[in-house]
């Protein structure tokens, strides 16, 4: 028996350890944003929909955090996102929407079905400020402190009980 | 009742998971740089930048929206004078490493280095353990 | 009946499979009373042959009829679906390819007991038990896990069709290949097994084995030809190679077996490479059932991904830790006593085998790597991507030497030779090479590597005849022809790589009805786009006059198609064919204002990368054909002098003592 001969076996049980653990925890597919403690980047979006303002940077300076919530009128999880969205501005949080690739028509029609969480829409038609942010999809909703700094990244739509995070985020970024 | 359930179930399954926009492309989502050198830049780099949405595909190979978008970045980018180079570390710094094919040593990819840099050495071994020793012996 | 037929003839061959693993353990004790028992393993694996190849052709059959009581038909089919594609269609999915898998790997179970008489018995029942062990795994599989027969309780109203990427004639042929090519390594890795277990590592079991390692590597190196030839046409972005996990799931074991088929001749040639030859041949078979994993586990993230389930993955994992797991057990206690053979210099053909055979395996650790490194990142929840700008320069560190030494190695002589001996050789690769580097950074300004690509492409493609120099062409033996095949099909698929790499030119542009685009030589005019349907799809086809100089144009027609069973869009392609490169057609989106987005390539050559292949494969053939050949002709030479000897006996009527071979 040569030691050397044991590597190949070394190999492939570190493997197998290793593949057994991934499918035992289930993939890491998220991409998180490294932007995430870094200060929102300088933009300003044209109004989205008729009777809203847009967005810029400039809206997130000063006052309380607030939410910046990427998302489109195309995208399904939105719709089940839209009550949660709801409810965190019935707790007097301030949310600025930013559509990625939609049409005002679209935009007031789903606001009119899901209701209007949204204090400013901007509209973002080639997705500059979704890979600015560093968003890899839609929808996702970003912690904006009052000194424009980004403080918090949720990827996907906000479930019924991620919303007590968001609010403890929320006061704690104040 | 089953059977119009099971229906319903195949098509849901078909049914494409996320539905699509309808907003026309980015200006320069599929439209060439005019200066085939700057165009040549932009593709290359585009070759090797991960479209986020897909399944392991470059953003120059896709035709998801977002892919476009970013292809929109990268040719404006390239067109207003900036280094490849700095369109990636740009990105990277949005998405991290994986919005990039080409690894560069960091604290997450080292191994993906230093492990060949190990092979050339194994295999150097290897071969004059095999080789190197026979010659001797044979001339011994 | 016909699924429960099906269903009960795997069934049956799982209980073979516990006859034949029975009955190779009790042949390998060697005694009289085992004996008896062990003469059944033979037959219990070609029974079960006949078992899993006639389930497969019900499966098949449920499949022509669209019988959609059955589960996996009902997911898979569609009554409205071309019945090329419905046939198809049987091993578009997990569990049909698994029985596809399963029926190869028993049907050459089968052939090994039925047809090889040459090894002694004890490694025989060994290698037999071995085979059984892995067959039944598969089984307990399909059994278990993934039971293609399955009825639903209610048969479906309509099937919900096959995913059009893969309703396509490339798919007929390549999983199949890619498949008969993993399950042959099956049985290099149970002659392997029972060499190691019985300690009969040795030029006899080298001629033994040498036949299916061709095999199964002539199957891969098609099976990966027609993939990537698919893949380019197919996926419409023009790209044939991208490292893709799946991808890389199908060249790793090529290149183990590519590793393998080299050492394996030594060993049969010159006694030499023992415990190496063994390790290839576990590591082989090793990486098929990795591909396997990767690719049905969804552990990874692959264009090409399909049938993805983590409890699959499970099962498949703990086939891999006890197959592999296994074997590489015995391996680290046996090697150890396995004589290392005979000796050879460096400047020697078992030298520079050698060394490709460790440049091989660093390759095949560099993909493996590549492969596998974002799956360890992502257990500390970080992700990376690794792609052709890592594999293609890290590969090439091995590459590089390996192409050079492949091309002077056939002209060296089997245990030592002098370098002196083939200068003129040396002198002409090396004009060469330096010669095409100069052309080419002349003519333009390319990268390194498709650079020194091409210069190796074309050293290489000379290089493999010069074995023939100086040799009476009639008199030369068809293995050396194959060696030359496949050594020039490389040359030739080398060539087309770093040309379609070098060279590609691209055109994008959003045309007008009409108006005319330029692409190198090409003038392309869209004359307009309509709409049409097929069977189970409609699509826009555009209708593109290309014209090279001053040629009368032909008419290219990509279309966009939009099937509706199950829902999809795809890009179908269209191609013109010419000697020095292909011309790529894709039709895109219309554009607000009316025109239509197109996109077209130009590739130099990129078809030699495919014929490169089809001649490595070519290559192969007529290496088995010479070898196989050979061996007939050996084996009668045998009868014939026993004949005559006999005949000898009974005229003297005395009975000679044979003497020894």
């Amino acid at each position: 028996m040569r030691p050397v001969f044991f590597i190949p076996l070394a190999l492939f049980l570190f493997f197998a350890g290793l593949a057994a653990y991934m499918l035992a925890n289930g993939r890491f597919e998220t991409v998180p944003s490294g932007m995430v403690d870094k200060p929102l980047p300088e933009f300003s979006l044209p109004p989205a929909v008729d009777g809203l303002p847009g967005a810029s940077q400039a809206n997130f300076i000063g006052g309380e955090p607030k939410l910046l919530n990427i998302w489109a009128s195309w995208c399904l999880p939105c719709i089940a996102e839209a009550p949660q969205l709801e409810r965190l501005k019935e707790e007097g949080v301030e949310i600025i929407g930013i559509a990625i690739r939609d049409r005002p028509e679209d935009v007031a029609d789903f606001l009119s079905r899901y209701g209007n969480p949204y204090t400013r829409i901007g509209a973002d038609d080639i997705s500059e400020l979704q890979i600015e942010i560093g968003a890899a999809g839609v929808p996702e909703t970003f912690v904006i402190d009052g000194e424009g700094k980004i403080r918090y990244q949720h990827i996907g739509d906000i479930r019924a009980d991620d919303v007590p995070e968001i609010l403890e985020i929320l006061e704690d970024v104040k | 009742m089953i059977r119009a359930f099971l229906i319903f179930l195949f098509a849901a399954i078909a049914m494409p998971s996320a539905a699509q926009d309808t907003l026309p492309p980015a200006p320069y989502a599929y439209k060439q740089l005019d200066d085939p050198d700057l165009e040549a830049k932009a593709s290359d780099l585009m070759d090797t930048l991960r479209c986020l949405k897909c399944q392991s595909q470059s953003i120059n190979d896709s035709d998801a929206p977002m892919a476009g978008d970013m292809r929109h970045q990268v040719r404006s980018r390239i067109l207003a004078g900036e280094e490849p180079d700095a369109i990636r570390a740009w990105l990277i710094e949005r998405y991290g490493n994986y919005v990039s094919y080409q690894p560069e040593v960091s604290a997450s990819t080292w191994p993906l280095f230093a492990i060949p840099a190990l092979l050339v050495l194994i295999a150097a071994l290897i071969l004059l353990r095999r080789l190197g020793k026979r010659r001797q012996e044979e001339r011994a | 009946m016909i699924a429960e037929l099906g269903l009960a003839a795997l069934w049956l061959a799982t209980a073979l499979a516990f006859l034949q693993i029975a009955a190779g353990v009790l042949g390998l004790r060697g005694d009289a009373h085992s004996a008896r028992f062990a003469v059944y393993a033979r037959p219990a694996a070609v029974v079960q042959a006949f078992l899993a190849v006639l389930s497969f052709f019900l499966l098949l059959y449920a499949f022509a009829v669209t019988d959609l009581s059955i589960k996996l038909v009902a997911t898979n089919s569609h009554s409205m679906k071309p019945f090329i594609y419905k046939l198809t269609g049987t091993w578009g999915n997990h569990e049909g390819s698994m029985l596809l898998w399963v029926g190869v790997l028993a049907l050459s179970g089968g052939l090994l007991a039925g047809m090889e008489k040459r090894l002694p018995e004890k490694t025989m029942s060994a290698t037999l038990a071995v085979q059984g062990f892995v067959a039944l795994g598969f089984y307990a599989f399909l059994l278990l896990s993934s039971n293609p027969f399955e009825r639903l309780p209610v048969p479906a109203a309509e099937g919900t069709g096959l995913n059009p990427l893969l309703q396509d004639i490339g798919l007929a042929v390549h999983p199949p290949t890619l498949y008969v090519g993993y399950v042959g390594l099956s049985v290099a890795f149970s002659l392997a097994m029972g060499a190691l277990i019985t300690r009969q590592v040795n030029p006899d079991f080298a001629k033994v084995m040498r036949p299916w390692v061709l095999f199964a590597w002539v199957f891969l190196t098609l099976g990966i030809t027609a993939g990537s030839y698919w893949a380019y046409y197919e996926l419409g972005w023009g790209g044939w190679w991208f490292w893709d996990p799946v991808e890389n799931a199908s060249l790793m074991p090529w290149l183990a077996a590519t590793a393998l088929l080299h050492s394996v001749s030594v060993l049969a040639a010159r006694d030499a490479l023992r415990t190496w030859t063994i390790m290839l041949g576990v590591l082989a078979f090793s990486m098929s059932m990795l591909g396997t994993f990767l690719v049905r586990s969804g552990v990874l993230t692959s264009v090409h991904a399909f049938a993805v389930d983590p409890e699959r993955g499970t099962f498949i994992l703990v086939l891999l830790a006890l197959y592999i797991g296994g074997s590489l057990a015995i391996f680290a206690v046996r090697a150890g006593s396995i004589a290392e053979g005979k000796r050879f210099t460096f400047t020697s053909r078992e030298g520079a085998l050698v060394f490709n055979n460790v440049m091989l395996s660093a390759i095949l650790a560099i993909v493996l790597l590549g492969t596998l490194y974002p799956l360890l990142t992502e257990a500390f929840d970080v992700r990376v991507s690794v792609g052709p700008p890592y594999f293609n320069p890290a590969g090439a560190i091995f590459a590089i030497p390996m192409f050079i030494v492949m091309a002077i190695g056939p002209l060296l002589r089997w245990k030592d030779d002098k370098p002196k001996r083939i200068q003129f050789e040396l002198c002409l690769l090396a004009a060469i090479a330096i010669a095409v580097v100069s052309l080419v950074a002349i003519l333009g300004d390319y990268a390194i590597l498709p650079l020194l690509g091409l210069a190796l492409a074309i050293a290489l493609g000379v290089a493999a005849f010069l074995p023939l120099r100086g040799r009476k062409l009639s008199r030369v033996p068809t293995a050396v022809w194959g060696m030359v095949m496949a050594h020039f099909g490389v040359a030739v698929a080398l060539f087309g790589m770093a040309s379609e790499s070098a060279f590609t030119q691209e055109r994008l542009a959003a045309v007008s009805p009409g108006s005319t685009e330029q692409l190198g030589d090409w003038t392309l005019t869209l004359e307009g786009v309509e709409p049409i349907a097929g069977p189970n799809w409609t699509a826009i086809e555009a209708r593109v006059l290309a014209a090279r100089g001053n040629e009368d144009p032909i008419v290219l027609t990509p279309q966009a198609r939009d099937f509706w069973a199950p829902a999809q869009a795809t890009s179908e392609s269209a191609l013109i064919t010419r000697w020095d490169g292909q011309l790529y057609a894709v039709i895109g989106e219309q554009t607000e204002d009316g025109r239509w987005q197109l996109r077209v390539w130009w590739k130099p050559f990129v078809t030699f990368i495919w014929y490169g292949g089809l001649l490595i494969s070519l290559g192969g053939v007529l290496s088995i054909v010479g070898r196989v050949r050979l061996d007939l002709k050996r084996r009668s030479a045998v009868r014939k002098g026993n004949q005559r000897r006999e005949d000898q006996a009974k005229i003297t009527g005395k009975v000679q003592v044979e003497p020894a071979e």
